[in-house]
């Protein structure tokens, strides 16, 4: 047994020895529940997925009919103009690139649908489970189905049409970043309108995405819009990207500087999409809508 | 003394200016099972959202063990569950999916055992492989009670459990929350328009009317009270303000 004095000096170190284990224990502990709440989610996401063949193949589908017709609109504009044949490929990349915007956010958005399609919304709000765990959740939902549409299609695109979109290499990495991100923050920003207004608001998970379409200019130059209508571009992170593309695909330059305005923009975005869910959240906390989120 | 399970503190909601539930107070204690009652329009259902979170007060707080549940309700949430007909599960999924999703939503250990223990218990063993969506009102109920004890609750809130069933499911129904209740020592809060149900299972009512707490004690002494034979009579003498009380309320 130590001597008083000395148990006196040593016993608060141990102490608080103890007490930060406990409390690393604990927030340990607090992660390893996270993940297993993160995974149930997806799980359930997966067994929806998986029980049924038409949503499979609705993942596929609309991607491939798209990536076939502006393959061919390629194809045919390539033989007659020389700049656009010089230009190979760049239909058939925005097409694809654009896809990864419009589905991810889509993605992301059924995944929450889904919950208020089967009147569970409520069930999972008086869960532990967190509004973040769900949106990780989703996000990891909407990769799913990105890669279960988007692979097969880019295989198609270089198999019929010569166009390898894994050759942009690091490039498209940073343009897949950067559109996934957009795609989460407005189906984060959608997911709460739906809380806020039921499935009245519904259409807005479909649509929202193509009022990016011509501000992003997704199959033409920025420049090609009245310069009152650039500024509003600018403002878009997509806009960087498919410029960053076209960059790419006709100059055979990567403009980091793009990306890296894109990401700046896509942050501020991202911000403002969970800011604005939260308080979409308080809005149905207490008007009493998260109990009836039918129509 | 012991924390209350839940403790209602001049609660109010106010919905366009309307009082939906107009400032109530109420405490219930670890181990009761106590009935709320009140016509349409009474405010139990908002009530009921209010302890769970779902709904936040224009004024007042709900404590659920010990946990403010507009502040830290994910401290509480772990430990509760909820029943309502007007909730569902995944449709698409089967029994066994949304027993296994749910449980390990609650982060239950050795899941697959409870799933076992409730599987016998709700007698869901031929169900656990159909579509939720695809199971009659009775077969939905069972699972859906077995999904809300899945994390063995220390609170249980049920917003009318047993709403277009048919007697025989609804009594077995009963007998299992019964049991649920005598084994863990659950605090169990059912909102019901069913005056025999509330007078089988409840040791305490709380009648509310118009957004306010009415009347509050066990049912023997609410019979007594009103000079009633039954509860549904006491429910009617309070719903058409016929108060018949035969003694001050306390």
């Amino acid at each position: 047994m130590l001597p008083a004095a000395i148990r006196a000096y040593v016993n608060p170190f141990f102490d608080r020895e103890t007490a930060m284990r406990d409390s690393m224990q604990t927030a340990l502990s607090d992660f390893t529940d996270s993940l297993r709440r993160i995974a149930a989610m997806v799980g359930r996401y997966s067994y929806v997925m998986r029980g049924s063949w038409p949503r499979l193949a609705e993942l596929v589908y609309w991607p491939a009919v798209n990536m076939l017709m502006w393959g061919f609109v390629q194809t045919y504009i390539g033989q007659k103009a020389g700049y656009f044949a010089q230009a190979g490929g760049t239909f058939i990349g925005a097409m694809l690139l654009w896809d990864i915007l419009f589905r991810g956010q889509l993605g992301f958005s059924i995944s929450f649908l889904e919950e208020t399609w089967s009147r569970n919304l409520a069930n999972l709000l008086i869960s532990p489970l967190r509004p973040v765990e769900l949106a990780i959740a989703m996000m990891i939902m909407s990769l799913i189905r990105l890669a279960i549409g988007i692979v097969p299609v880019s295989i198609v695109a270089n198999v019929f049409f010569g166009f390898n979109v894994y050759g942009m290499g690091i490039a498209l990495a940073a343009f897949f970043m950067n559109l996934i991100l957009t795609g989460w923050a407005v189906g984060i920003l959608v997911s709460g309108a739906i809380l806020r207004n039921g499935l009245g608001a519904e259409s807005l998970a479909w649509t929202v995405m193509t009022l990016f379409m011509p501000l992003a200019c997704v199959f033409y130059p920025v420049a090609v819009l009245p310069s009152w209508l650039q500024t509003a571009a600018w403002m878009l992170p997509p806009t960087y990207v498919f410029e960053g593309m076209r960059a790419l695909l006709i100059d055979h330059q990567f403009r980091a500087d793009l990306m890296i305005e894109a990401f700046a923009l896509n942050l501020v975005l991202f911000i403002a999409g969970a800011k604005g869910f939260a308080k979409l959240m308080d809005a149905a906390r207490r008007n009493g809508t998260l109990l009836q989120t039918g129509e | 003394m012991t924390q209350p399970a839940i403790a209602a503190e001049r609660l109010v909601k106010v919905y366009q200016g309307r009082p939906a539930v107009d400032g109530i107070s109420f405490t219930l204690p670890a181990d009761s099972l106590t009935g709320l009652l009140g016509g349409n329009g009474a405010g139990k259902t908002t009530t009921i959202a209010m302890i769970m979170g779902l709904l936040a007060p224009t004024s007042g707080a709900v404590r659920v063990l010990g946990a403010d549940m507009q502040r830290e309700r994910f401290s509480a949430l772990k430990h509760m569950n909820f029943v309502s007909p007007y909730i569902d599960l995944p449709m698409r999924l089967t029994v066994r999916q949304n027993l296994m999703v749910f449980g390990r939503l609650y982060c239950v250990d050795d899941l697959a055992d409870r799933i076992g223990v409730l599987v016998r218990e709700f007698d869901i063993h031929d169900l656990l492989d159909r579509p939720t969506g695809r199971l009659s009102s009775g077969q939905k109920t069972r699972v859906s009670l077995a999904k809300a004890l899945i994390n063995q609750p220390k609170v249980l809130l049920l917003d009318e459990p047993t709403a277009s069933l048919d007697p025989d499911i609804a009594d077995w129904v009963r007998a299992r929350l019964e049991r649920y209740r005598s084994e863990s020592g659950a605090t169990i809060l059912l909102a019901s328009h069913n005056m025999n149900e509330v007078e089988r299972l409840c040791e305490r009512v709380i009648i509310m009317k118009k957004g306010q707490i009415e009347d509050d004690g066990t049912p023997a002494r609410l019979l007594q009270r009103y000079g009633r034979l039954t509860l549904e009579q006491v429910f009617l003498d309070v719903a058409r303000g016929n108060s018949g009380i035969r003694e001050p309320v306390l």
